[in-house]
């Protein structure tokens, strides 16, 4: 059985400094409860893993208004002008990566692997710092893997082992980000019987879920 | 011509690109109007980046899920044949060469088929997002755009001067002037459009054409 607690139980063990893992994409599938714990809690100093800095008052970029964060790994801070501002003036570190790339990144952290080779950002300023690496006439980089203390992600529904499923666009970095940090806390909309989802439809396994956190 | 006029001669003469079946992921803003101009009998399969097939049409206002936009946040729906996934599966699409057709906007694509549209230094940086991934992975890439900027100033050029999205990647070039093909030897300019005249295509254009005049057709 996975605990159930509120979401402001769920984050007191987030401390300064630490790394965090957010699922989302443009707030679609971002544990808003969680996120605005973490807000109400106002720890800072946080590095942020998540595709992308949402919008102001929307999903991750509750966290961009607050400034609790020190360092971000993203794709895109195109919705969140506060973002840009920052990165210029130097005021929060941003590692802009492509999307696929942060995706694999994650994926590979969860997944006992020393990192990815991908083709994408070969000849741009991505390349910058990373190691080339030819397979059969093809040059690609080597991105290595992320990984962090929490991650803090969005599913549909959860039995009470922590099994989860999703809903459409809502799923996007959720179940990646579930196998790369060492504790998951997941919000859900329910908290399903045990037996009621197919073993077949298990989109998470519920061995990745530390927490669960009813939200909306 | 208005804007609107221009972005709706594009979005038809990309639509003619598109084959029936193909797995098609279109690019925020202009690229979305090619879905409206499909020849008949042809259905596509639109990928979405953040992590579904089967992009259906916008919902009404009061029908909107707020579990299903498209890579732009904006509401749509999704058909009955669709499929949901993670972003891992939705860019291992991308780049595993599963997406037949991405159509992109750009800022600048120069002779080597070298895409600049992610970034201008010394603007506000927004991120490349699933640009890149796609733009090296997609079989075919089309750029859809007006031919030339606001201030009059080419975006078709020699060499990209602005920070590349990915190397000699680009296969086509669709604007409101001209269509042209990008091959191993350069650009090759094999349409123009109605009303637009070759030397209008030349002089708007700051990359070497190749073409035979007797060759180039009109759309």
């Amino acid at each position: 059985m996975v605990k159930i607690c509120t979401a402001n139980e769920a984050v007191k063990d987030i401390s300064e400094g630490m790394c965090i893992m957010i699922g989302g994409f443009l707030g679609v599938g971002t544990p808003d409860g969680l996120v605005q714990a973490l807000v109400e809690k106002g720890t800072k100093n946080l590095t942020v893993i998540t595709n992308d800095s949402a919008f102001p008052g929307v999903g991750v970029g509750k966290l961009q208004d607050s400034k609790q964060m020190s360092t971000l790994y993203t794709s895109y801070i195109g919705g969140h002008p506060e973002s840009g501002r920052c990165m210029e003036e130097g005021e929060l570190k941003i590692v802009l990566t492509p999307q696929g790339t942060l995706a694999e990144q994650i994926r590979a952290g969860g997944s006992g692997l020393g990192g990815v080779l991908t083709p994408t950002g070969v000849g741009t300023i991505v390349e910058e710092g990373k190691s080339k690496i030819v397979v059969a006439d093809r040059t690609y980089l080597l991105e290595e893997p992320l990984k962090a203390d929490f991650a803090l992600l969005k599913a549909y529904k959860a039995d009470c082992h922590g099994n989860l499923i999703y809903r459409f666009s809502a799923r996007n970095f959720n179940p990646i980000m579930a196998m790369a940090a060492k504790t998951v806390i997941v919000e859900v909309e329910e908290v399903i019987a045990e037996g009621t989802i197919e073993p077949d439809n298990v989109i998470t396994p519920g061995i990745f879920v530390d927490l669960l956190v009813k939200g909306r | 011509m208005t804007q609107m006029d221009k972005r709706i001669r594009i979005a038809k003469r990309v639509a003619k690109e598109l084959h029936d079946g193909d797995v098609v992921n279109l690019g925020i803003g202009m690229p979305t109007l090619v879905a409206n101009y499909l020849s008949h009998g042809v259905s596509i399969v639109l990928h979405s980046e953040n992590g579904f097939l089967g992009i259906g049409p916008e919902p009404q206002a009061e029908l909107a899920d707020k579990d299903l936009v498209n890579a732009g946040g904006k509401p749509v729906t999704i058909q009955e044949n669709g499929c949901c996934f993670d972003s891992a599966m939705s860019f291992a699409i991308i780049r595993g060469g599963h997406v037949d057709t991405t159509v992109l906007g750009a800022l600048e694509v120069d002779e080597q088929g070298n895409l600049a549209n992610w970034m201008v230094p010394g603007k506000r940086i927004s991120g490349m997002g699933g640009a890149m991934d796609l733009v090296v992975g997609a079989k075919k890439i089309i750029i859809a755009m007006e031919h030339i900027n606001k201030d009059g100033t080419a975006k078709i050029v020699k060499q990209c001067s602005l920070p590349l999205t990915a190397q000699a990647e680009v296969d086509l070039i669709i604007t409101d002037m001209a269509v042209i093909a990008v091959y191993k030897d350069g650009l090759h300019l094999i349409e123009i459009a109605e009303s637009t005249t070759l030397e209008e295509v030349v002089a708007a254009t700051d990359a070497h054409l190749h073409f035979s005049e007797d060759n180039i057709r009109i759309f």
